[in-house]
């Protein structure tokens, strides 16, 4: 399978990229390329214009700045995967990112290009709906930034405009006695998320003080099941209170089906490794 | 428009004019007639068009050529080295690996991913290391027992999983 054919630019900076795509605006951005170019070699995509983003030094990196991890939206899902400080500070994105497609997906699959396509069996979108984690987007009108609970607007649709480009990814460093887990069930051929369920959990005086769930492969998009965070407010941490937590898991989502799984099995699994993953993250929370 | 790339793989430099839209799997095995790497699924999912590219394993049938711009690139084909098989090789023939052979290739590329980070691997990263290698016809057991086995020899030896560009000098066009 072959792409149709296109222009490739490699712009040296974002400023650079910016301007491409003013000059071409149904041009596509070229992260790690694996969401677009299977696209493009089945022409389910034909772009006139392709930018190359690999040279965006801005792109890149991992660091600390204060309370937050700011991580380069080129950034792969190994160098995730494997970077200590991610490791330390927010182990879920580390989890999370081990389990995305396999170890050559994962050599070159980038955070950022994963986030903006917004595939909905992916996994990153659930880890960072989860750490409530912000996109910063620089476009014409500059630079703007995205809370992740505003990111995914639908199917393969993302907040990004056609003419901005995600140029970093600010995780907050979850406080003291906070617990998390992804748990997922792959597609046994293809390794996306059939159903995939982050939970972070933050523990006090033996009570649960914060729940979050992020839920990802059962609805259009990944979605935070308020259903389940309403349900642990009263802050109960035995199986019991998780267990009923968990059965609202796929409450008012229009869940996908697809020939592997119908909407009453999705459902089933966003219930049980909800309950599962919000199991595994009280048990990771020490307490306060 | 054809653009100019520079590259090299398996120690030798090549400079050509390519198509944007060309995949390096198409560059490797037409342009440099390298046709070791495989052309297995080409979606991504099978594996068999694995190579190592900056220290890397990716499948080469989801890289444009262009992307390899000025990238060092190991394919099968650099694997030996003075009619010496690599370790990975000789664990593939100790361990009977392969049956039919198709998949073979980028198996042992993505082997030598495992063995670069895991140089004393426990089955299960072994296993976890190859779940983007399809393989047809082993059942996998063997091909986990040659991996083991190269990992032993590589240990032995003391050699580097993915051998430096240095030591696969090859011949240039």
């Amino acid at each position: 399978m072959i792409p149709a054919a296109f222009e490739y630019h490699r712009p040296a900076s974002v400023q650079e990229a910016l301007d491409l795509l003013q000059q071409w605006p149904e041009a596509k951005l070229l992260a790690g390329g694996h969401s677009l170019l299977p696209m493009m070699k089945l022409r389910v995509l034909t772009p006139p214009h392709l930018i190359d983003l690999a040279k965006l030094r801005e792109l890149r990196g991992i660091r600390r700045e204060g309370d937050r991890i700011v991580i380069g939206a080129l950034s792969t899902h190994w160098e995730i995967e494997s970077s200590e400080l991610i490791r330390r500070a927010v182990p879920l994105l580390a989890e999370t990112a081990a389990r995305v497609g396999d170890v050559q997906v994962r050599n070159a699959g980038t955070l950022g290009g994963s986030l903006v396509h917004a595939d909905p069996a992916a996994d990153p979108p659930a880890a960072i709906l989860a750490l409530e984690a912000e996109m910063v987007v620089h476009g014409p009108k500059g630079v703007r930034t995205i809370r992740a609970a505003e990111f995914f607007k639908g199917m393969l649709t993302s907040a990004v405009a056609p003419d901005e480009i995600l140029v970093e990814i600010r995780v907050p460093v979850p406080p003291e006695a906070t617990g998390t887990a992804y748990l997922k069930f792959p597609h046994p051929a293809s390794g996306f998320a059939v159903a995939g369920v982050a939970a972070w959990v933050r523990r006090q005086g033996g009570r649960l003080a914060e729940a979050r769930v992020a839920v990802t492969g059962v609805g259009p998009t990944a979605y935070r099941a308020a259903g389940v965070e309403t349900s642990l407010r009263d802050g109960a941490v035995d199986d019991a209170a998780i267990e009923d937590a968990a059965s609202h898991a796929a409450e008012g989502v229009e869940v996908n089906e697809d020939l592997f799984a119908n909407a009453d099995y999705r459902s089933h699994l966003a219930r049980v490794l909800t309950r599962r993953a919000l199991r595994a993250a009280r048990d990771r929370a020490g307490e306060s | 428009m054809k653009i100019p790339i520079s590259v090299t793989v398996n120690g030798a430099s090549y400079r050509s004019e390519v198509e944007p839209r060309l995949l390096l799997v198409y560059y490797l095995r037409e342009a440099l007639g390298l046709t070791g790497t495989h052309i297995g699924c080409d979606t991504t999912s099978c594996g068999a068009c694995t190579v190592i590219m900056n220290g890397l394993a990716v499948k080469s049938c989801t890289v444009l050529a262009a992307q390899a711009d000025g990238a060092e690139i190991l394919t099968v084909e650099g694997l030996a080295h003075d009619g010496a098989l690599h370790p990975i090789q000789q664990g593939f023939w100790e361990e009977h690996g392969l049956q039919c052979g198709f998949c073979t290739p980028g198996m042992m590329l993505a082997a030598l991913q495992v063995l670069d980070r895991y140089p004393d691997p426990t089955d299960e990263q072994i296993r976890h290391g190859l779940d983007g290698n399809l393989c047809r016809c082993t059942g996998y057991q063997h091909i986990v027992n040659s991996v083991r086995w190269a990992a032993r020899k590589l240990r032995e030896e003391g050699m580097p999983a993915i051998p430096a560009a240095g030591e696969r000098a090859g011949s240039g066009r």
